[in-house]
């Protein structure tokens, strides 16, 4: 028994290792020096600007450039490494041995949150850096916002993971897509249903509050530029909330992926 | 003994397409491969050796019947500790080397790092990819990516090894040492199962032939019993014969053919071999050559396709 457990760990780690490898040598990455350009003709552009004012604006521009590159990378690499393995036929030796389905998907989404770690922290490095070059300090809100943007792509990954585990990539990458826009509006919405007077539409409403994500709680870009007062049990509920929403999803992407047949 | 491989009315209807039609891939399969056996499973395109092997190896899952391996069902995952698995025309991690893969698959199965190396220079050599194994899968031909599946699908040392169309896409050389290595593994008392097409490959190699057509399976047996019941049949060519004086032969043979500058005769009973032979040479014919053809299971093969057919 504990051989068997041991031989599963081993081939969840080997599938992670093995999906950031092909991150990496497909060159995936190479979109960080899109984000460098852009970072580097934004801070140019802004040397005008008075100080104060220019030091906030690269902040909020580069957090905000790390949340979108973020996102397309986790949408991009969270449908296309799990869509490959299956439309190439890869996953067949691996499913012919003592691999569970839930261990291959399991080792992908690992291999792909480390893929985004790596990016994360070379557009954040890269980052601070240029906050340090025109402030000369280090801002540790900006980690905090890193840190929830960390955890929202995390979660935009399993939503990509759970879709491509039964569709095809182009649906996959329009329902994660409008995951990740819905997502960010589920409170403005909900409010919106509750208004509007009509039962069906507030019912429809509550219902994606609460089926889709509830992404701007990992929203701490503004709080992070502005120096306004997080709450840590907030925060700590924020991350739990993102914990448990991967584990939901994963489960469902589970579900899927166990019954199904192979080409 | 428990069969390496147990098949009970396995079916498989696959429902495809914008308005989901239902296709009978596999139909009321019933199959018991004794361990030890090379099991030649054969078939024509689309006649389901696919969807078997799949069924076996856990990718898809039967419509009914069940499949169970050294007595376990398929389900079970610790059935395919004992499972090696090749493919058809494998695709593997293009950006891997020969080497990292066979690493890769060595730790699906939590082997440490000394029983990888030992391995897979083993394996490396068995297949013959030595000069090309550091280099990325990319850049392999088609019969080298079947020669590291192969190496991939013996890795774990199983006692049942499952080959889909292992030949296919090798040359001549490559269908020798793929036949070898089977050849290899049945020595060691290993199962083997493999689908094919090619017939020749098969009579080669194989305890035990199943034929499958359409969906379902024709015939089953050993190759000396599917083969013996028909007798031989000889051609006999000639040449520099009359009209008239083949009028006399041809009540002997069961048909005769137009060839270059003569005739090929063709008798079913090798027992009128020695009259026909007299009888050409008092009439000073010359034969070119008198080749026996036993029958293949080519033949076999294109009875049963037409029986089924008809
Ligand atoms: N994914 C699929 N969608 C629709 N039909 C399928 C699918 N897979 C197999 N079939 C059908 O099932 C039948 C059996 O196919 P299978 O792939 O098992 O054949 P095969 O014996 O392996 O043939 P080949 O020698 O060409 O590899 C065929 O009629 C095929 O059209
Ligand atoms: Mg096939």
């Amino acid at each position: 028994m504990m051989r068997g457990m041991n031989a599963g760990v081993s081939a969840i780690k080997a599938i992670a290792i093995n999906t950031f490898k092909e991150a990496v040598r497909n060159k995936i990455l190479y979109n960080l020096i899109f984000f460098a350009v852009l970072m580097m003709a934004v801070s140019l552009v802004l040397d005008q600007a008075t100080i104060g004012q220019r030091n906030k604006i690269i902040k909020d521009f580069g957090l905000a450039s790390i949340n979108l590159f973020g996102v397309i990378i986790a949408i991009v690499v969270g449908i296309s490494l799990v869509y490959k393995e299956i439309e190439k036929r890869t996953i067949h030796p691996l499913l012919a041995k003592p691999v569970r389905r839930s261990s291959f998907l399991f080792g992908k989404y690992l291999g792909i949150l480390l893929t985004l770690v790596i990016e994360i922290l070379l557009m954040s490095f890269f980052f601070f850096l240029l906050v340090w070059l025109y402030e000369g300090g280090f801002d540790s809100y900006l980690l905090i916002a890193i840190l929830m943007i960390f955890v929202e792509l995390s979660v935009i990954a399993a939503v990509a993971i759970f879709f491509s585990s039964f569709s095809t990539p182009v649906l996959s990458g329009m329902f994660t897509f409008s995951v990740y826009v819905i997502g960010h509006l589920t409170s403005f919405l909900k409010d919106f249903g509750a208004s509007s007077g009509s039962a069906i539409i507030k019912q429809f409403t509550h219902f994606l509050y609460y089926v889709l994500p509830n992404l701007e709680r990992f929203n701490l870009k503004t709080h992070a530029v502005y120096h306004l007062p997080i709450e840590i049990g907030q925060l700590l509920f924020s991350i739990l909330y993102g914990l448990l929403y991967i584990m939901i999803v994963m489960l469902f992407a589970v579900l899927c992926f166990e019954r199904r047949d192979f080409k | 003994m428990t069969p390496a491989i147990e098949i009970k009315h396995l079916t498989k209807k696959i429902r495809s397409g914008f308005l989901m039609k239902e296709v009978m891939a596999l139909s009321d399969l019933n199959l018991s491969i004794p361990p030890g056996t090379a099991f030649g499973f054969l078939g024509p395109n689309g006649a389901g050796k696919t969807t078997t092997i799949k069924l076996l190896t856990g990718l898809s899952f039967p419509t009914s019947g069940e499949a169970l391996i050294f007595g376990r069902p398929v389900s079970d995952i610790s059935v395919r500790m004992k499972i090696g698995f090749l493919p058809e025309r494998p695709y593997f991690y293009d950006y891997l080397s020969g080497t990292e893969y066979l690493h890769f698959c060595g730790e699906l199965f939590g082997m440490t790092r000394a029983a990888r190396n030992k391995k897979i220079t083993k394996l490396i050599e068995l297949v013959g990819l030595k000069e090309k194994a550091g280099e990325q899968l990319r850049k392999y031909s088609k019969g080298m990516l079947q020669r590291i599946g192969l190496a991939q699908a013996l890795i774990n040392d199983p006692e049942l090894i499952i080959l889909d169309e292992p030949m296919s896409g090798l040359d001549p050389m490559g269908r020798k040492q793929v036949r070898d290595i089977i050849l290899h593994l049945k020595g060691q008392g290993k199962t083997v199962f493999f689908s094919t097409h090619v017939l020749s490959d098969a009579e080669m190699i194989c305890d035990q032939v199943g034929i499958i057509v359409q969906g379902s399976l024709q015939s089953v047996g050993d190759l000396e019993t599917l083969l013996s019941p028909k007798t031989c049949s000889i051609e006999v060519s000639i040449k520099g014969v009359s009209e008239s004086a083949l009028s006399l032969f041809k009540p002997m043979a069961s048909s005769t053919k137009i060839a270059d500058e003569g005739y090929v005769l063709r008798i079913d009973d090798a027992g009128i071999l020695p009259k026909l032979l007299a009888l050409l040479q008092a009439e000073k014919v010359q034969i070119v050559s008198i080749i026996p053809h036993r029958e293949t299971l080519e033949d076999i093969f294109m009875e049963e396709i037409r029986g089924r057919q008809s």
